[in-house]
């Protein structure tokens, strides 16, 4: 307990912590503490997502009650009319949008993990000449602003023939430093006998990897499939850029033109916005743990 | 792949008798203990990082260099000729009577007032919150969640949403302004300096849960006895934050401000959404207009040279981080606390 106020800034929080005094001062007084403390809490929360809330509420809007003054939290009538419209209408395509965005999101992601894992089983557990150069390489370019790979990447696409289609989307940015460093971080972490058996067992490197640090390594690999997964549903100037027609755009780009489109019809603009929330709203409420375990490793033991 | 990944004996080893320990591999490794599973035959990691290294060639490394190559020519995607121009497309970013100049630098200032105003609130606001979910409470895994939540929808999204928020005649931001007795006609998307408050407040809104789930994980590596000594010493929970919980994060510190700075410098898609460069071109980010000079104008040699005087910024801004953040001599109370 006296560890954690340290970690309180203000002198009130660390009161609330109870120091041995205080707790016998009452524990009712401290209840009650708690009680409005838990009632701060949660109205900051609410306050801190209700832009995410009016969202949704205005997506079940009409058009006119979606820009009535004063705005209103619920929906007067409450309609879907604004899914069926934007799901329907000939210029904005949601469906083919969400299956394109769903189509280079997975394949991505599988792209990410399988290269990502191969290049880092090496690195982790093998000495070969060249190994220190690759992954200081690999690494310094975590350094590398994207800025300027967007120009000669643009036009490497160009001449692969893949302006305006999904592989644009899918393959450029599969090359992940981070998907290397946060693989080689995990193989690091497990225990060599289990190698060194199958080893002696006679498996080779190739067999070794399939059966023994693979199947080892679910979470990491499930993290890192997630964020590569949520980076690519959600990318945007690189879509926008690179697609042009209406049928090969994603959810993200796609938005960006409804929005040229269609100014001033946010009950439409908000469903659309909220289709693309969906998938990643519910990996979050499903894979939390994992999502933040995952950003939280990005920034240790670099 | 399984049939380039063999070679070597451990293969034929495999293949043919795998119940049993040959008295070869055996042999080899009492030979050399410890040693046998990092000594690789001599293409096996290369096999393995093949896939890898070609995505990576291709995509990173020969584009970092071709980017050059491009800056240095008159370069219209559109038109058959690029002819070399040696460094003129660096040089006309620096003559004011120049076509790219002015925009270019413009586009520069935005980024420079972005970054400035936003990376401190994303380094501060994020610590104070770790610091609160740091506490041991029933439902701080949901609490962390909320302010987490914002950052897994894309800018896409969070841009829509805020244009809509911020409309200046129907948005609910002005609308509760004006609940509260506060001028409630503010033109947020058009106007100075109220664009930048909503850039940089929207950014801070949705990106906030990143920086903290950084720090809190930095915090809950910093060891408990530390604050038992330093409250034995007598110290105050101030005091105890200046000479255990700071020292503690300032391995993370250097990552999470290098991390927000580039992030920050990087601004694309909420100016692109949300003032659409507006008014005139006051908030359109370097990005922004790198991306359209080239990708749009197709001036892709311009657009090139752009982007490297933008990295030289960024690398020579990391450097001073690098500099201002180096390990100093340590002071008594945080010896051992980062190890």
């Amino acid at each position: 307990m006296t560890a954690l106020t340290g970690l309180a800034t203000e002198a009130d929080t660390a009161v609330a912590t109870g120091r041995p005094s205080d707790a016998r001062a009452g524990g009712r007084r401290r209840t009650w503490v708690q009680v409005i403390r838990y009632i701060l809490l949660g109205v900051l929360a609410l306050l801190y997502i209700s832009p995410v809330l009016f969202m949704i509420v205005t997506s079940f809007k009409t058009r006119a009650d979606a820009a009535g003054i004063p705005p209103t939290w619920i929906p007067d009538p409450f309609t879907t009319q604004a899914y069926e419209t934007i799901l329907t209408a000939s210029g904005t395509p949601v469906l083919i949008w969400f299956s394109n965005s769903l189509i280079a999101a997975v394949l991505h992601s599988l792209l990410v993990v399988v290269t990502a894992s191969l290049a880092a089983y090496p690195l982790a557990r093998m000495t070969f000449r060249g190994r220190g150069v690759v992954f200081s390489v690999v690494i310094a370019t975590l350094l590398i602003p994207p800025v300027i790979l967007i120009i000669p990447n643009y036009l490497i696409v160009g001449n692969l023939g893949w302006l305006n289609s999904l592989i644009a989307i899918i393959i450029p940015t599969a090359a992940s430093a981070f998907g290397v460093f946060f693989m080689r971080q995990f193989f690091l972490s497990l225990p060599t006998e289990l190698e060194e058996a199958a080893l002696l067992d006679g498996a080779n490197r190739w067999q070794i990897f399939l059966r023994v640090i693979l199947p080892l390594s679910k979470p990491a690999l499930a993290t890192l499939a997630l964020l590569a997964f949520l980076t690519n549903w959600n990318d945007f100037l690189w879509p926008v850029y690179v697609l042009f027609s209406a049928d090969v755009q994603t959810l993200p780009s796609g938005l960006g033109t409804l929005q040229s489109a269609n100014a001033v019809r946010y009950d439409l603009l908000m469903a659309g916005a909220v289709i693309a929330s969906v998938p990643v709203l519910l990996l979050f409420v499903f894979l939390q743990r994992f999502i933040i375990e995952g950003v939280s490793r990005s920034g240790l033991k670099g | 792949m399984s049939s380039q990944t063999p070679v070597g004996s451990e293969t034929r080893v495999g293949a043919s008798v795998v119940e049993a320990p040959t008295a070869a591999s055996v042999a080899r490794s009492s030979h050399r203990p410890g040693q046998s599973p990092t000594r690789p035959k001599r293409f096996t990691p290369w096999l393995f990082l093949l896939p890898y290294l070609l995505l990576f060639t291709v995509f990173v490394i020969v584009p970092s260099v071709f980017g050059i190559w491009i800056s240095l020519h008159e370069w219209d995607y559109t038109l058959p000729n690029k002819p070399f121009v040696g460094a003129e497309n660096y040089t006309d970013l620096f003559d004011p009577g120049s076509v790219n100049a002015g925009s270019f630098w413009t586009s520069m200032r935005a980024t420079g007032i972005f970054t400035l105003f936003s990376v401190p609130l994303l380094l501060v606001l994020p610590l104070l919150v770790a610091l609160l979910m740091n506490r041991r409470f029933p439902g701080r895994n949901f609490f962390r969640a909320v302010y987490f939540a914002p950052y897994v929808l894309g800018v896409a999204v969070v841009g829509l949403m805020w244009r809509y928020l911020l409309d200046n005649n129907i948005g609910l931001v002005n609308f509760y302004l004006g609940v509260f007795g506060l001028p409630d006609e503010t033109a947020w998307t058009t106007s100075l300096p109220a664009a930048w408050v909503a850039l940089v407040g929207v950014t801070v809104w949705w990106t906030l849960g990143f920086n903290s789930v950084i720090y809190l994980a930095a915090l809950q590596d910093i060891p408990a006895e530390l604050y038992e000594a330093a409250a034995v010493d007598g110290a105050n929970s101030w005091q105890q934050f200046r000479h255990v919980t700071l020292p503690g994060l300032r391995p993370i510190l250097t990552f999470v401000t290098i991390n927000t700075l580039i992030a920050s410098a990087n601004m694309f898609g909420q100016s692109y959404i949300i003032t659409q460069g507006a008014p005139g071109r006051e908030t359109r980010t370097a990005i922004y207009q790198i991306a359209e000079t080239g990708l749009r104008n197709f001036q892709m040699g311009d657009a090139a040279a752009m982007s490297y005087v933008l990295t030289l910024f960024l690398m020579m801004i990391s450097v001073i981080v690098f500099w201002l953040f180096r390990e100093k001599k340590e002071k008594p109370l945080t010896s051992g606390g980062t190890k």
